[in-house]
């Protein structure tokens, strides 16, 4: 197997970590083992769904972001909002108030990933339209589900659509846009998205699909929404219009993209297990009817991301208010066909599968693995109790024989074994009396 | 010489165990690190084949085999047997009854998928005794 060091944001705190097994069952990849008493996370598996953060109860499980101070290293600095970020004020008036509340604390310029989103939007309406297409085509949008589906879907690679992420989108022209106005350099301007999510943390450190991320880091919704909450709703001089669509702002949420690209035939599904079933569906080409899926690891959307603060269902319903009262032209409309050709809207590197599932490189070796895992598990009692530090029997055998864990590192092995040699010792003692 | 060998029975009508042969021969396959396009092709044919156990046949057996050289899947089921393979493989033709039906299956496609996924293809089938498809994937 190969051992990449791979940027992961989110992280365990051993401080925190009781070595309860609450954890490992919701990992999407399997991906947590508890050892010596406490949990691990094994990187090369991880996807930054954050699951594990949602489900402990010890706040043992912890997304790193960057701190807000890390915009003092650059000169000039521009937040780049995500719109689920505007489902965090229950009773906004507008989206203007929370981008000049953004500059109140401290940016210089702020730039929606919304219209990010609009442009995208319409880099994806077209795709759609282009023949041989597989189909679905699977959105792109949520890093956590790219990710899932370079570790437990590799063949389902070929759909995922290759157009780049609202986010590198908007910091791409506005750091453009920033340069132009004030006749500065690219590298003095940092660019930081504020994010609902872990994932998209570890997009912009380790990008899917492209070199360099055009992002320069990211400030969790979490940390933020506290500071702007003050300055929300104050009145300032020249208040910074929102220059979005209602389709770029609909993203926010859950089936926001789809009704963006393709109302006409398309899917939206939320919640990372259940993703996992639809895309077994695709596999099995029970969708190939459908024209465009789009898949969101949090409940809800990106409303409902780890490092948000409102509740899911509430932030919803604030964004479906801005959606209802903003700019109802279609970005097909809106955004102009100019814009399309600026800038690199498609991937420049192939995404590629993540081989971690795969017991050896060579065939024999790992169909010799395999007989001897399936042996491991005939003689397992197959209770799935995570006591192993497992999340099931299953990985159990497949942890021995990738060499990481030993048969009698489950308990209900380890009492059979006690009770023979208790045997053997009654056995001893009685032989030693006569 | 190493293989893969595995046994799955599947019941008539059971469709809330259908499609779980397929899903446990999908895992196997990452597992070994068969090629995604490879992959692809066997997902599909083995969803089929294993549908068409439960919707059309009394209960069968699908058969995963693996080597060196490929994939081999096989299906065979106690009946009630295709009267007409020509027939049967054409595109459209199902004979799926109403419950099938409702849970969008019967657009007569099973067949033709898997011949077309495939590299070889093979049906034999009896009226009264049963059906058995075997298929093999090249590796490469
Ligand atoms: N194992 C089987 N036993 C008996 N008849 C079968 C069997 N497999 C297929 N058939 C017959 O062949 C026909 C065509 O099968 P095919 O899989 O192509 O289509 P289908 O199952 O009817 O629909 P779909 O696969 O598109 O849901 C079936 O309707 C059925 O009459
Ligand atoms: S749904 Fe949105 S918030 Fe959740 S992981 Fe995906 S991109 Fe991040
Ligand atoms: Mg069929």
């Amino acid at each position: 197997m190969e051992q990449v060091k791979r940027y992961h944001s989110v992280r365990l705190d051993k401080t925190q970590c009781k070595g309860c097994t609450n954890c490992l069952k919701h990992c999407p990849t399997e991906a947590i083992r508890v050892r010596g008493g406490r949990a691990h996370i094994i990187d090369e598996r991880c996807i930054d769904c954050g699951e594990c953060i949602r489900i402990c109860d010890y706040h043992a499980k912890v997304a790193v972001t960057d701190d807000l101070s890390a915009i003092r290293g650059f000169r000039h600095t521009i937040a780049i909002p995500a719109p689920s970020l505007y489902g965090q004020y229950k009773n906004l008036r507008s989206i203007s108030q929370v981008l000049d509340a953004l500059k109140c604390i401290g940016f210089e310029e702020v730039y929606e990933v919304a219209r990010g989103a609009d442009v995208v939007s319409r880099a994806i309406h077209e795709k759609l339209r282009e023949p041989g297409l597989p189909k679905p085509l699977i959105s792109s949008a949520c890093p956590a589900v790219v990710r899932l589906i370079q570790v437990r879907f590799p063949d389902l690679l070929p759909h995922v659509v290759d157009v780049r992420q609202p986010m590198e989108v908007a910091a791409m022209i506005a750091r453009q846009e920033f340069c132009r106005k004030h006749n500065c350099e690219p590298e003095d301007v940092g660019i930081f998205f504020i994010t609902p999510c872990p994932a998209k943390m570890t997009a912009i450190r380790s990008p899917i699909g492209q070199e360099k991320s055009a992002v320069d880091g990211a400030i969790s919704m979490m940390e933020i929404y506290g500071m702007l909450l003050p300055h929300i709703g104050k009145t300032v001089e020249n208040p910074t219009p929102s220059i979005s669509t209602s389709y770029g702002i609909g993203w926010a949420s859950s089936s926001g993209e789809a009704t963006a690209v393709c109302p006409e035939n398309s899917l939206a599904v939320d919640g990372i297990h259940n993703i996992i079933r639809v895309l077994e569906e695709i596999e099995n080409n029970r969708l190939n009817d459908l024209v465009f899926f789009e898949g969101n690891a949090c409940m809800g959307g990106c409303v409902g991301g780890p490092l948000t603060f409102e509740n899911n269902y509430v932030a919803k319903n604030t964004v479906r208010k801005l959606v209802d009262s903003g700019n109802k032209t279609h970005p097909v409309n809106d955004v102009p066909a100019s814009l399309m050709t600026k800038y690199p809207l498609y991937n420049d590197l192939p995404i590629e599968p993540n081989s971690v599932m795969k017991l050896d490189d060579n065939l024999m070796v790992a169909m010799q693995k395999m007989e001897r895992m399936n042996k491991i598990l005939e003689d397992l009692p197959g209770y799935d109790c995570g006591s192993c530090g497992s999340p099931t029997c299953r990985t159990f055998a497949e942890d021995i024989v990738r060499g990481f864990a030993n048969e009698m590192d489950c308990i209900h092995k380890l009492k059979d074994q006690l009770k023979v040699m208790a045997q053997q010792m009654v056995e001893l003692a009685q032989t030693k009396r006569e | 010489m190493s293989f893969i060998h595995a046994e799955y029975p599947v019941a008539s009508g059971d469709y809330t165990r259908a499609g779980e042969a397929s899903a446990d021969i999908k895992r196997r396959l990452k597992q070994l690190g068969v090629s995604s396009m490879v992959l692809r092709r066997v997902s599909v044919a083995s969803y089929e084949v294993e549908l068409n156990l439960v919707i059309h046949s009394l209960g069968g057996q699908l058969i995963l085999d693996v080597d060196q050289d490929g994939v081999r899947l096989t299906s065979e089921d106690v009946g009630p047997g295709i009267p007409d393979i020509s027939l049967a493989m054409r595109e459209g033709w199902s004979t799926a009854n109403e419950e099938a039906r409702s849970l969008g299956f019967g657009a007569g496609m099973g067949l033709p998928n898997m011949k077309r996924n495939a590299d070889d293809f093979e049906i034999e089938s009896e009226i009264g005794k049963g059906t058995r498809i075997s298929m093999r994937f090249a590796l490469t």
